[in-house]
Order: C-alpha cells, then sequence, then structure tokens
C-alpha cells in the first residue's frame, strides 16, 4: 500500500478494553487520524471522548459534522448518527437506517473511508458480538487498503472478527498488542 | 476502483439530470450519504446500473416520485431529544410571548413529527393561538403525511416518554385520538399550519419569521449547501430571531458563525446577532 492517510476502527462488545490497549500503544507523536466506532449500548448519551482522552493523555473528540479531519486526532463516532468521510476527507453524521441494529454503523464508516482514502487507508475490526464491519472492512482490501483483524482466540467476543475472517482474507490476523505495534510501525513510514 | 469510479460518475449525471428534469437539487448534497441512497433505490428498484436508474427516472415520473422517496429520508420522532425542547420553554417561550403574533418556519418538516411537536408545545405555553406556522419540505409524499397528522400507536407509545422528558404539562393521549392501531392527532393543532412545497437549495425567504426550526436536515448537505440555508435563516429571522438546530448540527464551521450567538449551546439554540 502507498503511504497510510487515515485509520479506521469498529468494535463492539469488549471494545472499551480492546481500544484503550490498542490506542495506549501508539506514541504521542502519532500522526495518522484514528475514526472509530464503537457500539454502546445506550443511543443518547455517550462520554467516549472525555473516557478516552482522560485514560490516553492524547486529543480525542466526538466527530461533528463538517468536520475536517485533522492528524493525530482519535474521532469517536457519537451515539445516534452514522459517521462518514466525505470525498474532501471531511466528517458528516446522518441518521439513515440502523445497518446491523447499529447506528452508528462501522460499515457504514469503513466503506465511506474507503470510497475517500482508496489504498491510503487502514481498517482494523476488534471484538464484538455482531457482523457489523465485516463488508466494509471487505471493502477496504478493494479499495486497495489494508485490514487487519483481531486474533479470534483473543478477542472477548469472536463473532465480529470471525464474521470478518470469513468474508475477506486481511492483511493481518494479530493480538491487540501486535495491532498496537503495526500501526505505530505503519505512522512511521516515510511519505 | 475503475468501476467505483464509473459509478460516482453515473451517480453525478443521475443528480444533474434530476435537476434538469424535475428542478429537484441534489447537487450540493453530502456525497457518502446520497451514494448509499442511490445504491439501495437501485436494489429496490431492481436497475442494472445507477445509468439504468436515470433512464428510467428521465422518462418515467412516477420512478422519479419513487427516488425521491429514498432520496430523502423521512426518519422523524416527536419531541425528539426533549432537552432540546425542554431548552425552548425556557430559554426561548418567555422572549416569544413578548411578541403580539408569531411566525414560525419548521424547515424540511418530513412527515410532521416536529410540526406536531412545536404545536402542542406552543399551546401549553399559551402562543398557538397567535402563531402562524409554515411548514415546508421537498417531498410532497411527507408532506401529505404530515398534513394528515396519523402516525402509529407504537410509534406514539415511545413519543410520549419524550413528551414527559420535554416538559410536557397535559398528558399526551390529550392530544390524540387512538383508532385502528392509529393516532390521529387533534385537528386544531395544525389550524394555523401552512404546509408548503419548499426547497432550501432552490427556493428563496417566504416571509419574517420569529423562530425557525430545522432539525436534521442540514447534516445532508455539503457546507457550500448548508451556507445557502443558513443565510435564508438569516434573512428570514427577524432582529433577535431563534434558531433551532438538530443536536449534531451546528453554525461552527459555517460562514455565519459569527451571524448568530449561541443561547443554549447544548440544545443547539441560536440567535440572531
Amino acid at each position: 500500500m502507498s503511504r497510510p492517510a487515515a485509520i479506521v476502527i469498529g468494535a463492539s462488545a469488549g471494545g472499551v478494553e480492546a481500544l484503550l490497549k490498542v490506542l495506549g500503544a501508539l506514541p504521542g507523536d502519532f500522526r495518522l487520524p484514528v475514526l472509530i466506532v464503537l457500539h454502546l449500548p445506550d443511543e443518547r448519551h455517550s462520554d467516549l471522548a472525555e473516557v478516552f482522552a482522560r485514560r490516553l493523555q492524547r486529543p480525542v473528540k466526538e466527530a461533528q459534522d463538517k468536520e475536517s479531519i485533522a492528524g493525530g486526532m482519535l474521532y469517536f463516532a457519537g451515539p445516534g448518527y452514522h459517521l462518514s468521510v466525505e470525498q474532501d476527507r471531511s466528517l458528516s453524521l446522518s441518521l439513515e437506517d440502523r445497518v446491523n441494529f447499529s447506528r452508528p454503523a462501522i460499515d457504514i464508516l469503513f466503506e465511506s473511508a474507503a470510497d475517500a482514502y482508496g489504498p491510503a487507508l487502514i481498517g482494523v475490526l476488534l471484538t464484538g458480538a455482531n457482523e457489523d464491519g465485516a463488508k466494509g472492512l471487505a471493502r477496504i482490501k478493494d479499495c486497495g487498503g489494508l485490514t487487519v483483524v483481531q486474533d479470534p482466540a483473543e478477542a472477548r467476543v469472536t463473532v465480529m472478527p470471525r464474521a470478518a475472517i470469513k468474508l475477506h482474507t486481511p492483511d493481518y490476523i494479530l493480538t491487540l498488542n501486535g495491532i498496537g505495534h503495526l500501526l505505530a510501525d505503519l505512522d512511521k513510514r516515510p511519505c | 476502483m475503475t468501476e467505483e469510479r464509473s459509478t460516482d460518475i453515473e451517480i453525478r449525471l443521475l443528480i444533474e439530470a434530476v435537476y434538469l428534469k424535475y428542478s429537484y437539487d441534489f447537487r450540493d448534497y453530502a456525497g457518502a450519504s446520497i451514494k448509499r441512497r442511490i445504491h439501495h433505490a437501485l436494489h429496490q428498484t431492481e436497475c442494472v446500473s445507477v445509468s439504468a436508474l436515470q433512464e428510467r427516472v428521465l422518462h418515467d415520473p412516477t420512478a422519479f416520485m419513487q427516488l425521491l422517496q429514498y432520496l430523502t429520508i423521512p426518519v422523524s420522532e416527536m419531541f425528539r431529544d426533549p432537552e432540546h425542547y425542554l431548552a425552548i420553554r425556557r430559554d426561548v417561550v418567555p422572549l416569544l410571548k413578548t411578541y403580539p403574533s408569531l411566525k414560525v418556519w419548521i424547515a424540511g418538516c418530513s412527515t410532521g413529527e416536529e410540526v406536531y411537536s412545536l404545536a402542542i408545545l406552543l399551546r401549553e405555553e399559551g402562543l398557538l393561538d397567535r402563531t402562524i406556522i409554515y411548514a415546508t419540505d421537498i417531498n410532497p409524499g411527507s408532506l401529505e403525511r404530515a398534513r394528515q397528522g396519523i402516525y402509529t400507536m407504537e410509534n406514539v407509545r415511545a413519543y410520549t416518554g419524550n413528551y414527559q422528558r420535554a416538559g410536557g404539562l397535559c398528558s399526551f393521549a390529550d392530544y390524540y385520538t387512538a383508532a385502528y392501531g392509529n393516532a390521529i392527532f387533534d385537528s386544531s393543532l395544525r389550524e394555523n399550519v401552512t404546509f408548503a412545497d419548499h426547497s432550501l437549495a432552490t427556493d428563496s425567504v417566504f416571509s419574517e419569521t420569529q423562530l425557525i426550526s430545522c432539525r436534521n436536515v442540514l447534516i445532508y448537505f455539503n457546507k457550500k449547501l448548508q451556507d445557502r440555508a443558513f443565510g435564508l435563516f438569516h434573512e428570514s429571522l427577524c432582529h433577535r430571531g431563534f434558531l433551532v438546530l438538530g443536536s449534531k448540527e451546528t453554525l461552527e464551521f459555517s460562514g455565519y458563525a459569527h451571524s448568530f450567538d449561541a443561547l443554549a449551546r447544548r440544545e443547539r439554540i441560536y440567535r440572531k446577532s
């Protein structure tokens, strides 16, 4: 792949701990933007951004509609709205029907980001109890991006990583530690 | 990737064709969402390609009306985000009461849930009798449903909790008659409501207003079209008039950031400065 320009991550059940581990392994000067959909039971309220900002000591925010994507920032999809990436690499929100019973849906973020970034995208799918994200990850691969799935042997809930592996062959199947190191290495790639 | 690129071209051509033939302008809608909706329409209409859909739509107005249902998103609920309505009662109503008569514009009213919610709030605050509400949308099918004011009982049960959390003063059931699994809303709520076809993309301002509610419409527009809409709102609102947006919508990234003050930032209530 060419030099990556962004990372998208999807997770569901068990996702908070998994994300803390992966994101905690990223160095302070990490340059790539990271866009995250984490399913939560409560649609309306979320303080994910605050929780992760406190724990990770790095800039984290809830993604806003029409916001330009900034390097080094972690963006969480807010509750109740789908998050997409537009062609000009800005963010947009929408209220279309739930996808895989979820809003925000991982597939929607992954598929729109694949359209916007093509081969410069890294997609990561972690632990989870439904099949959201599998189609989106396959789309990232189709568009020339790099795909990473958490090793089901390690995942707290295996449905999500297994569904992804069933649909396409990811570039990497790794433990959370391995994913953290891989992302840190990819970020260091020269332009 | 090349296949992907061809589809993007076809989508642009379809949107252009819709504009040229039917004057519905989706050219400055946010691309990711419109692309998903066209793919959905493609699937539902069993067209083999976007070009095939374009051909059908160009030659068959009923096929266009069908496509329009997919392109507009009728997702709405009554008293959605109850805290917004609480904030309207708390921060906006006392100021609205100082006007001898009121004009309210609900832009992008979809199937009308927002219209009845606001009408109920205004009635409870003693304002509905001296208010004219303009409820506008681009989708005639949605407008017709809004005019009828009939919603499924199943949904209305969910709205009841919203109504209570929104500071409702009565019993929600006072506002509708239940029949055959539906709730038919009290027609006196819409006595002063004018439902009208109006496009934020192509039409201009039609009246001076004191309050504009435009919720979960602007997220589907790109920045350019958002700015056009904000321009219309700015022009329509009276001095110090109120603008209410959806819970994830903001003036912040627009060219009108400095033309409005935030009255209740969390609840997205702004005031023309």
